[in-house]
């Protein structure tokens, strides 16, 4: 029998259905993976013992009657940091959270939990998931699994879902949870070889995942296939009250619907999107997706998306000032680090806490979104940011009239070394020029695996889709991924 | 527009984050470059464009005008809410004084 690490989460779900193995045989092998996998620094807070849980009671339901079995039963996770997990550290890869034990469970992840998912651990992350290489966490960087071909220098697994992705490239997890606010689940699952989608905004509920930018800020899956990406977003998805930005539909039977047949289908390719200095290789593999697409039925259709060089300004302007109102609650009160100050009163609490408590990345957000929120700079910045990303949601619902999803590379480079773009925050923001745009008009957009660069590193391609369709992305994702040259993943070297 | 190191200052305090003299002078260019950046919005025509708050097409929600409607949300979980706090004193959070 192969080794239960290198199983997919759909090959893990139907093999306990089947009886090839137990779910605590699962969990007791990843266990083991988790606990031998310091080295990469994916997981933050280790929970064994919540995965041997959900498996004795997946077992359990299995002798009773087997279709008394949930989704996700036999199935361990990795869990965001990002995630309020009751009585388990959640901290954001933050010094500010510190020890911090919510009370509650994130709706997500109670979502996951009553599909019959049980929980590895907390993945490390970007802090406040401010960040694209994994560099700004409180906690030290997460080590991708992934290494330059001849090389043993570190390299990122992007970010800021870096714990995340990195652990289901290196099997220490079947699928994780991942957040995206401009490219946080799509670039790491380009940089690690997997797969990552972000739903529709709304779709998953935001309840209990500690808040970034509020307009932008959506959970989904990351998995080492389509189908998995699938099964857990099922899970995932759906209306809650708690969440005033929710969306009350229900949800779609994703899995069932995949089809990689696209016969009738228009994909749009997006002129805008070739942009100066995109090295050969990753335009190369663009043109490969598109010439996969069209083998498996799909009529490639030149769109145009005029604002798309916006985007990425208009994001800097908008996230940051979200940012700084909700980064606010962060005032050494009501939870984490406290600072005081000796003979100081209420305020130099405030500042003291808040700037031992955040990061540098952190406090630069912090401080655009205070300037450009401030009296006298913001219609000048904050409301021509949000009038600009009207024209861009624009742009994309022009464009869906003449196409049914959207085929990009997911980032302009491969992955890169820790150290390497640190010190240029904007070259470091650039890494999400492509993904940014699907997350200003609320998209639906995922990440596939097409291929490797002349280092033997992932890339990977994006796929954009209408409003609500999540199905069109998956189903392209699934084309994509049938005709790609599978990618093996890195053997253990930790 | 560029912002000036008084500027830089002011926005900390703003933002209650203290910054030393050396930690201003590191942020002043950084904030700069990133200000000048986003500045290429000006170059876009967005006369009679109503600003985008949220992507969702759908109505606020008012919730259920009953008391307690939502076990998560609901009252009575006080101590589940000092849990996390740095202070807490006889059922309150404890900060340091306000007044003189």
């Amino acid at each position: 029998m192969s080794d239960i690490l290198d199983l997919t989460i759909a090959q893990l779900r139907d093999g306990f259905r089947k009886g090839d193995f137990s779910a605590t045989e699962i969990a007791t092998r990843y266990n083991e993976a988790v606990d031998a996998s310091d080295a990469l620094n994916a997981y933050l807070e280790k929970t064994p013992e919540l995965a041997l849980e959900a498996a004795k009671a997946a077992d359990e339901a299995k002798a009773k009657a087997s279709d008394s079995l949930k989704p996700l039963s036999g199935i361990p996770l990795g869990m965001k940091d990002l995630f309020a997990t009751e009585g388990v550290t959640t901290s954001a890869g933050s010094k500010m959270l510190g020890n911090f034990k919510p009370p509650y469970e994130s709706t997500v992840s109670a979502n996951l939990k009553a599909a019959g998912a049980g929980m590895l651990g907390k993945l490390n992350m970007d802090e406040f998931a401010m960040g694209s290489s994994n560099e700004t966490c409180a906690h030290g960087p997460v080590i991708s699994p992934w290494r330059r071909e001849g090389s043993n220098a570190a390299i990122t697994p992007g970010g800021s879902s870096g714990g995340s992705a990195a652990a289901v490239a290196a099997r220490i997890a079947p699928g994780a949870t991942g957040t995206d606010t401009g490219g946080s689940i799509r670039q790491p699952a380009a940089f690690t070889g997997i797969a990552g989608i972000k739903p529709t905004y709304g779709r998953c509920s935001r309840w209990g995942i500690v808040s970034f930018a509020s307009s932008l800020d959506q959970a989904g899956p990351m998995a080492r296939t389509v189908r998995d990406c699938a099964i857990m977003l099922e899970a995932m998805a759906g209306f809650d009250p708690k969440d005033s930005t929710s969306i009350d539909a229900p949800v779609p039977q994703w899995e069932k619907g995949l089809s990689s047949d696209l016969k009738g289908k228009r994909v749009g390719i997006p002129r805008e999107y070739r942009i100066d200095g995109t090295p050969a290789e990753i335009d190369a593999l663009w043109e490969q997706g598109v010439e996969w697409l069209r083998d498996a039925g799909a009529e490639p259709v030149e769109i145009s998306l005029p604002h798309t060089k916006y985007a990425l300004p208009t994001y800097y302007i908008i996230a940051p000032a979200e940012a700084s109102s909700n980064l606010a609650r962060y005032d050494g009160v009501r939870y984490g680090l406290r600072e005081k100050v000796e003979g100081g009163g209420l305020h130099d609490m405030y500042k003291a806490t808040r700037s031992e408590g955040f990061g540098d990345e952190v406090k630069r957000r912090i401080m655009i979104g205070t300037y450009v929120l401030s009296a006298g700079f913001y219609d000048a910045y904050f409301t021509k940011a949000q009038k600009v990303r009207a024209l861009i949601k624009q742009d994309f619902r022009k464009a869906f009239e003449q196409c049914d999803m959207i085929l990009t590379p997911t980032a302009p480079s491969a992955a890169f070394g820790l150290g390497e773009k640190s010190d240029d925050p904007i070259a470091m923001y650039l890494n999400d020029v492509f993904a940014v745009p699907a997350s200003l008009a609320g998209l639906p957009a995922m990440s596939v695996p097409g291929g490797v660069d002349k280092d033997g590193l992932p890339l990977g391609l994006h796929l954009i889709g209408n409003e609500m369709d999540e199905q069109s992305v998956l189903n392209a994702g699934l084309a994509i991924e049938e005709r790609a040259p599978s990618i093996e993943l890195p053997g253990k070297w930790w | 527009m560029s912002v000036t190191i008084e500027q830089v200052r002011h926005i900390a305090n703003l933002a209650r984050i203290h910054l030393s003299d050396e930690q201003a002078e590191t942020l002043l260019p950084e904030l700069n470059n990133i200000l000048g950046w986003v500045e290429q919005l000006g170059e876009v025509d967005t006369d009679g464009v109503e600003p985008l708050a949220t992507v969702i097409d759908q109505q606020m929600r008012l919730r259920e005008d009953v008391i307690n409607a939502i076990p998560e949300t609901a009252g009575n979980r006080r101590d589940d809410v000092l849990s996390n706090a740095p202070e807490a004193q006889h059922g309150f959070f404890a900060v340091p004084k306000v007044i003189e």
